[in-house]
């Protein structure tokens, strides 16, 4: 049977394993992946499999996982790089922006980065400080490096494929709290694109477009938007950079209204590249300035406030009513 | 700097003043370094004579003396025959005058900034050379001397500081990686590499670059830690060129930097860094090492920045020059000068034939920096992804649009 029921994390670890027994040079590496693997388990098992010098448990430091991941990579292999927590990517933010992500530019195409940096990202899991952020914009705002995030068990079983395969570096965002969501995994089908984003449920009234752990609430948004007789159209974006915006331009042109969804405070985040890109495509369509549901601009907050400060079902329904009254 | 280089007697030293590179002084000094040639002379006056020798330092491995005397150490030793030394001289002389021409080209607005090598010659040339084909090094961006170690064309180190590009160089074919301008991060890159080298179950090892101002990086003791957990075969070669920019060492660190290693787990050596014999000797010893699975070790070779910190630096502002007068009776380049003429390995046809060459490789390098075409403006899109976006191709398109629309607009 190709069709099995998986939590994105089972996918994750099936899709990593599928990875590492397609190409020798796969290596992964991480603070806790080896014997105990990983703290969210992502990596279970295949350090018992692959040994000890393709799952390396790293020394602690964040820097020297992407540095030497670059050196890795300049020899031939294909580094897979977990950071346990979105938080913890910082120590490393330098090697990524300064050195993973102009690599290729630099050495003007001699040297391929095909490194995945795996970030576990996004709140809502009651964590402390520093386990429960979203620091996508910082990297899609990096020229030379990609940014994806995976909003299902599908996704998550082809994506971590087709990011390992890829040439260029590439940020994969895994979004934490819905590690355990489950759904049927086909194996032998043919995967979407990695870098396209999809129409998950059609529409006629908003465009909603949301991507990562925010493409369920958008989901459970339109359910409940529909019990109301308002028809939302959500896109899962899947992929932040490059952003594919045609389904979404293709969309706005015909609901005249679009609403972008996001855990990433709002100030400079992807709602407002969106925003921009889409009002310029879409002007003489819109109904409704694009508008944005997402973090506020406040450090993330002790997880007893979180529920208050991350986009839920009413908040995006809220923000739709919003734009249905312009 | 330029007035220094051409320098030839001790007693010219005594009187010579350091004085800031201005663009005035530095086309004089350009002048009469085209005009000079000091190695007419065989035997110059014993350079080290009357200098003080480096500070007590117990543990500093020499084998030439700063008189040019050859001296033994207990536990590293070298033989070379006349052509290896004389090739050794060859490469000192020669990319001093890169550099020296460099600067120049610099003070008259070919180059955006240069980073001289000056005074660290001998460091860089035995570290080079102690280099086998397989191996792989990690340069700064003031690894000119080992560039040249291994083949790469100075015109493509040039192009960085000219603005074409970020090094023209092939690093693979090469064995040399780009320049790294963040301090610290190719010590990283390096030990990566190794742990590649290890997979691959090759017998080769890999030099990492870095500086006495780095040691106090983060990155850098991450990637002593990697390498000693790994026992990863890199090797550091730390130039403590006594300042970071402006910042002398003993702002980074309160013991001697050869003395870190022992905190990692690793062994660490100190070496004349002006010493060109010492440096091969050790840096052959420290690589040969790793090869055979002995994992890393840490090269600290104490030498002196003779120049600025870059073209943009002015280092009167914190540095003695009394200091530098002492540093240059230790120069790199006349030590093994004086002990290839006393020991007659050397004569003057052959000084006469190097100078000849460093002023061939001289004006190549002018000649091919002032006729160096500016690159194309879709360059920079052109290697941003090995597979571009739909996003940047449009920029492009829209960039070269843009472009297109002033032709013959007079723009």
């Amino acid at each position: 049977m190709a069709t099995q029921t998986l939590t994105i994390g089972k996918a994750l670890n099936l899709g990593l394993r599928k990875a590492m027994e397609d190409d020798a040079k796969v290596v992964l590496m991480g603070e806790d992946i080896g014997r105990l693997g990983g703290v969210f388990r992502i990596t279970d098992g295949l350090q018992k499999d692959f040994g000890e010098d393709r799952v390396v448990d790293t020394p602690l430091a964040e820097a020297g996982i992407l540095g030497t991941a670059v050196g890795l990579a300049m020899r031939g292999y294909r580094p897979v790089c977990e950071i346990q927590f979105d938080g913890f990517v910082f120590p490393a933010y330098n090697q990524i922006v300064t050195q993973v992500a102009k690599i290729h530019a630099r050495s003007r195409g001699r040297l391929t980065m095909p490194i995945v940096i795996r970030i576990p990202f996004g709140g809502g899991i009651g964590a402390v400080e520093h386990h429960s952020e979203s620091p996508e914009a910082y990297f899609a705002h990096t020229p030379g490096l990609k940014v994806v995030a995976v909003s299902n068990p599908v996704d998550a079983y082809w994506g971590i494929q087709q990011a390992i395969a890829h040439p260029d570096p590439i940020v994969f965002l895994e979004p934490k709290r819905r590690y355990w969501d489950k759904a049927e995994v086909d194996t032998a089908a043919t995967p979407d694109p990695l870098f396209a984003s999809r129409v998950v449920r059609g529409g006629d009234d908003v465009t909603v477009l949301a991507y990562g752990p925010m493409v369920k609430t958008a989901l459970q948004a339109a359910q409940a938007a529909a019990e109301e007789g308002r028809s939302l159209e959500v896109v899962d974006l899947r992929t932040i950079s490059p952003l594919d915006l045609d389904p979404v331009v293709d969309s706005v042109r015909r609901t005249g209204r679009c609403v972008v969804v996001h855990e990433a405070p709002v100030t400079l985040g992807l709602g407002a590249e969106i925003a921009a890109r889409v009002t310029e495509a879409c002007f003489h369509s819109l109904e409704a300035p694009v508008l944005r549901v997402g973090g506020y601009d406040t450090p993330y907050p002790p997880s007893k406030l979180e529920e208050e400060y991350l986009p839920d079902l009413d908040r995006v329904l809220d923000v739709v009513d919003r734009a249905m009254g312009f | 700097m330029c007035e220094w280089c051409h320098t030839r007697a001790p007693r010219d030293v005594h009187t010579a003043r350091f004085e800031p590179a201005t663009p005035a002084a530095a086309a004089d000094g350009e002048e009469e370094h085209v005009s000079v040639s000091s190695a007419t002379e065989v035997v110059d006056p014993v350079p080290g004579a009357g200098a003080p020798h480096l500070p007590r330092q117990p543990d500093l491995v020499q084998l030439l003396t700063p008189e040019g005397e050859r001296v033994a150490h207990p536990e590293y030793a070298i033989d070379l025959d006349a052509e290896e030394l004389r090739d050794l001289y060859r490469d000192l002389v020669l990319v001093r005058r890169w550099d020296v021409e460099a600067t120049a080209l610099q003070r008259q607005g070919e180059l955006g900034i240069w980073a001289s090598l000056l005074g660290q010659e001998a460091a860089q040339i035995g570290a080079g050379r102690a280099l086998q084909p397989g191996d792989m090094a990690f340069p700064t961006y003031r690894e000119h001397g080992v560039a040249w170690t291994r083949g790469v064309d100075p015109l493509h180190v040039i192009s960085l500081f000219r603005g074409v590009d970020n090094g023209g160089w092939d690093p693979v074919a090469t064995a040399f990686n780009l320049y790294t301008v963040v301090i610290g991060a190719q010590t990283l890159h390096a030990t990566g590499y190794a742990m590649g080298v290890q997979r691959d179950g090759a017998e080769s090892a890999v030099l990492a670059f870095l500086g006495d101002g780095a040691t106090s990086q983060g990155e850098v003791n991450e990637a002593m830690i990697w390498a000693a957990s790994f026992s990863a075969p890199v090797v550091f070669f730390c130039q403590n060129n006594q300042y970071a920019i402006s910042v002398p060492l003993e702002r980074q660190s309160r013991v001697p930097l050869y003395q870190r290693a022992a905190g990692f787990g690793f062994p660490g050596v100190r070496v004349d860094g002006n010493d060109v014999l010492a440096v091969l000797a050790v840096t052959r010893a420290a690589l040969a090492a790793a090869r055979e699975g002995q994992g890393p070790t840490f090269i600290e070779a104490f030498t002196y920045r003779m120049g600025a910190h870059t073209t943009s630096d002015d280092p009167t502002r914190y540095r003695l020059a009394s200091e530098l007068e002492e540093w240059k009776l230790r120069d790199p380049i006349a030590r093994v000068k004086a002990y290839l003429s006393r020991s007659g390995v050397a004569d003057a046809e052959f000084f006469a034939a190097v100078e000849a060459e460093a002023d061939e490789l001289a004006a190549r390098i002018r000649r091919g920096t002032t006729e160096m075409p500016d690159p194309p403006g879709t360059a920079m899109f052109d290697q941003v992804y090995a597979e571009q976006t739909p996003h940047l191709a449009q920029q492009q398109a829209e960039f070269e649009a843009y472009q297109a629309s002033f032709e013959g607009g007079g723009h």
